[in-house]
């Protein structure tokens, strides 16, 4: 397997990372190197192995429906790049 | 002082022979001195941290200390610190004081362990040599053109000076045992839930895991002590009972037997690293350890399944870091879509970048069976492989690292290259067993070597027992770079 340039920007952009042409043709080689360290497990058989999700056996707990968090949005909000009357803010989406 | 054990500098602070304010100040003293050469520390706030020895002061007066009250810690980067920059290595993080402490953090300061500052790490804990931090590569203090490891490389770099007594880091995939091996100190990564991740900012979900990193083994029984226990914010955190990880320090190792997987001492292994590891083990024969040999078939497979599961993970987890809630925020953008294209184009380095897009790209259409789940597949044969080796071994012992530590920029162009770093580490990781290095010997360099040992689960207090009785017959964990004192 071998990743086109094209494949980079397509990746790139699933992964919301603006890249122009010429790290794109950087990145190509690097993953395409990557991806042949990843390809020796291709052919290892696997029939009947069930995924391994998770190191150890768990459950999901539940919790009763209780308020058990205190409202610090002033706090978190401080900390963000755009903040007015409470409100994040972001270009507009909607005309 | 900087020679003290983590026992010692508690009995002192104890017996009022020393207060945390000035044992702290002692520890900011080497940090002013050593830390523009090497580098281990984003953050250190003076002021801030002779706050918290103060506080510490009057526990320990008014009698209500606990076993390390007063001792100070460093504490890496990736963990949330109320008030404190907290970076994780990034540009993304740069300007980010977090609004709340993590489990970990929660756990030292309860302790009335003052701060030390925030390490210096590979950002994002993406890499092996503490080269991709936006704030700078650190230096290994045993010779500075020489990497410390990574991804805790600050953590392993600042105890190895002692410019810190201990500090915390995370392993994912070898994160603390790497650069211990390095940096010629002891680290263990916990088995997989012991310790919190609430506030650890996420990388692989499924493999992160915070652990303490300090001279010793005993000093890392006792940080575990602090470290461990159950915490309802984090969802994989095991609901058990509260263990003393020091109960078996001083057990006689007689009759214990001592796994060698054969993997581990193939092609590849550096031959000064397979003498020192090969003399450890007759050093632990001598105190009545009993070497099998084991197989573990499929470790061969740990490093793509690797890369391939902590990146799907990492692509999950660092999607959160768009510019809109914390962190960076690009300075010119067009449309919404524009901005998070800018911000993440801008805010991560190259290394986080090339791992977010392996894991969009392995969990796009098309690939996931091909991809993730072969690899979840495989994840499950690696961790059959121990479970079989434990039926004939109480401990699994081997080289943490394939070599000791390389050139600052040898690696840094080759990300495959520097993967192979981490071939002994990361099967621990995918199994979610515990994992420990420990000082061994030295290479013809002066450079440290590291010796891994892998426990079943829940067994550290048996690795810290194995690693204590080694190093009460060995001086390796003692030494300290030539030149800093």
């Amino acid at each position: 397997m071998s990743l086109t340039q094209d494949d980079v920007k397509r990746i790139a952009r699933l992964a919301r990372i603006e890249t122009s042409d010429a790290e794109a043709r950087a990145t190509q080689a690097q993953l395409n190197s990557i991806f042949d360290l990843i390809a020796t497990m291709q052919a290892v058989d696997t029939r009947g192995i069930a995924p391994m999700a998770h190191a150890q056996e768990v459950t999901q707990r539940l919790r009763d429906d209780a308020v058990t968090e205190t409202d610090r949005h002033a706090a978190f909000q401080a900390i963000a790049p755009a903040v007015e009357n409470g409100l994040y803010l972001v270009p507009k989406v909607i005309e | 002082m900087s020679d003290a054990s983590l026992s010692t500098l508690a009995a002192r602070l104890a017996g009022k022979q020393i207060s945390s304010r000035e044992l702290a100040q002692t520890y900011l003293d080497r940090i002013t001195a050593l830390n523009p050469s090497i580098n281990a520390f984003i953050t250190v706030d003076a002021e801030k941290t002779l706050l918290e020895a103060a506080a510490a002061d009057a526990l320990i007066a008014a009698g209500s200390a606990g076993p390390l009250t007063g001792v100070p810690i460093a504490h890496k980067d990736i963990f949330c610190t109320d008030g404190w920059l907290t970076t994780c290595g990034s540009k993304m993080l740069g300007n980010f004081v977090a609004p709340y402490d993590a489990h970990v953090i929660q756990r030292f300061k309860a302790a009335g362990m003052p701060s030390l500052g925030k390490t210096n790490m590979d950002e994002f804990a993406m890499g092996s040599s503490n080269e991709t931090s936006y704030f700078g590569a650190v230096k290994n203090p045993w010779n500075a053109a020489y990497v410390p490891g990574g991804s805790s490389g600050g953590a392993a770099a600042c105890v190895a000076a002692r410019m810190a007594p201990a500090a915390t880091g995370t392993d994912t995939g070898g994160s603390i045992r790497q650069p211990a091996a390095l940096c010629g100190i002891t680290g263990l990564k916990p088995t997989y839930g012991l310790v919190s991740r609430y506030g650890m900012i996420a990388f692989a979900s499924s493999l992160d895991q915070a652990g303490p990193m300090a001279p010793s083994a005993e000093d890392c029984a006792l940080l575990l002590n602090v470290m461990t226990g159950f915490d309802p914010s984090d969802s994989t955190s095991l609901d058990r009972e509260k263990e003393d990880y020091t109960r078996d320090l001083n057990k006689p190792l007689a009759g214990l037997r001592v796994g060698l997987p054969k993997e581990f001492f193939a092609e590849g292994l550096n031959n000064e690293v397979a003498a020192a590891v090969e003399a450890a083990v007759n050093d632990l024969k001598k105190l009545g350890a009993i070497p099998v040999e084991i197989s573990l078939a499929n470790s061969r497979l740990a490093i793509p399944v690797y890369y391939v599961l902590a990146p799907a993970e990492a692509s999950s987890n660092l999607s959160r870091f768009d510019g809109v809630r914390y962190g960076y925020r690009a300075p010119a953008y067009g449309s919404l879509d524009d901005m998070y294209c800018k911000t993440r184009a801008q805010g991560f380095g190259a290394e986080v970048k090339r791992r977010i897009m392996i894991g969009a790209y392995v969990l796009s259409h098309g690939y996931y069976d091909a991809y993730y789940l072969q690899a979840q597949k495989i994840r499950r044969l690696i961790a059959d492989d121990f479970s079989e080796a434990f039926k004939s071994c109480d401990v699994i012992l081997g080289p943490t690292t394939p070599g000791t530590a390389f050139k600052l920029g040898e690696k840094s162009d080759d990300p495959v290259e520097m993967y192979l770093n981490d071939l002994y580490t990361i099967p621990a990781n995918l199994a979610g067993l515990p994992g420990m290095s420990l000082p061994c010997g030295f290479d013809g360099k002066g450079l440290p070597i590291g010796l891994q040992l892998v426990g079943n689960y829940f067994s550290e207090a048996k690795m810290l027992n194995v690693a204590h009785q080694y190093q009460r017959a060995t001086d390796w964990h003692s030494r300290q770079p030539e030149g800093l004192k």
